[in-house]
């Protein structure tokens, strides 16, 4: 089976790290009571990976719509390379809808980002705190149901590795040529 | 007539000098204190929802005014109302044992048109410092509107305690920053 050209691996497992680790901190974050010194440095460093997902998946977008991924596996049924394409779409989606949500919901609440402390990014809206609200909660369900995505993505892809091991996990793995 | 005109033009006049001289209404509405700060290097403009101002104020006499600023400590809105609690606890303003913070002029002097200098005590957390700042003035739609900023250094009324103390996690400098609407 063709594998997947390095430039398609390197954005997926860039973005996959930065996604696990932005949803880690997010978790650990609103858990933390209170105020302290760590809750806000974890949060910077939250929407700085957030903010790295986004131009990634900017970018990974306009190569996409540029170079075709490989062939699915000729045995997979017609409903599993439906259900495939469709899973990839959603995860494409919340790419861009995860950040975005978060930052406008920040912007919302009228802490602007400033990435990696050295960049003011664009203010787009006003402080307003009903919108930030709203957005709170959007951002929230938009990650979880990408939480559930990703796990349905890799039980999939492991599925394909131990079920059928028909190869299509490796496709997406740094290694030799198949 | 002419008498009674004049003797009611002398008696408006008079009750005008009256008021001019009396302090200030505040236009609550339409005034704010806001602090304007940096956190990791993000700026953010908080405000103060609940205070009082009480100026007196002649155009006639501008050196004769004076100004009084009382801000209830507890409500600032930093964006969020759990964060907003815990700005009100010991480590930051101590709210409970200091509910007010306080600027009262000393000195007010003219410094050119529509500009004032003032100078005077501001007590934030029981501490009190000599702080003097440019304010402008400039009448709008019948009242005055009294603009200034001033910045002062946090820790030396210590605000944020213990770990807060870290400046590269919210900047010592926070800019004080004020618009009083008042008239008659």
């Amino acid at each position: 089976m063709q594998r997947y050209t390095t430039t398609a691996i390197v954005f997926h497992w860039l973005i996959a790290v930065l996604l696990v680790g932005a949803f880690t901190l997010g978790l650990v974050m609103t858990d933390i009571p209170g105020f302290t010194p760590a809750k806000l440095r974890y949060y910077a460093w939250h929407k700085w990976a957030g903010v790295t997902v986004l131009l990634l998946a900017l970018l990974r977008l306009l190569w996409r719509l540029k170079n075709r991924p490989p062939a699915l596996a000729a045995s997979m049924p017609a409903w599993q390379r439906g259900a495939a394409h469709g899973l990839h779409h959603l995860l494409y989606v919340l790419m861009f809808a995860v950040p975005l949500s978060g930052y406008f919901y920040t912007l919302a609440a009228g802490i602007p980002v400033v990435y990696f402390g050295l960049f003011k990014l664009p203010v787009f809206i006003a402080k307003d705190p009903a919108l930030a609200a709203v957005l709170k909660g959007l951002h929230y369900w938009l990650v979880m149901s990408m939480a559930a995505l990703v796990g349905l993505h890799v039980l999939a892809a492991l599925k394909h590795a131990v079920v059928d091991r028909d190869g299509t996990l490796r496709r997406m793995l740094p290694g030799r040529s198949l | 007539m002419t008498t009674l005109r004049t003797t009611l033009a002398a008696v408006l006049a008079g009750t005008v000098l009256l008021a001019s001289a009396a302090p200030l209404k505040t236009d609550a509405a339409h005034s704010s204190v806001s602090a304007l700060f940096k956190q990791m290097d993000v700026p953010v403009e908080s405000k103060f929802t609940r205070f009082t101002a009480q100026i007196d104020y002649d155009t006639a006499h501008p050196d004769k005014a004076t100004a009084r600023v009382d801000i209830d400590t507890a409500s600032l809105d930093i964006g969020s109302p759990e964060y907003n609690k815990e700005i009100a606890k010991k480590t930051w303003f101590d709210a409970a044992r200091f509910p007010k913070a306080s600027f009262v002029s000393t000195a007010i002097r003219p410094a050119g048109a529509g500009k004032l200098n003032v100078a005077g005590k501001l007590t934030i957390k029981g501490r009190t410092q000599d702080v003097s700042f440019p304010l402008s003035v400039k009448p709008e739609a019948g009242k005055q509107v009294f603009e200034g900023q001033l910045p002062i250094k946090r820790l030396a009324f210590n605000i944020g305690e213990g770990e807060w103390q870290d400046t590269g996690m919210v900047a010592d400098e926070v800019v004080i920053k004020f618009r009083v609407v008042a008239g008659q």
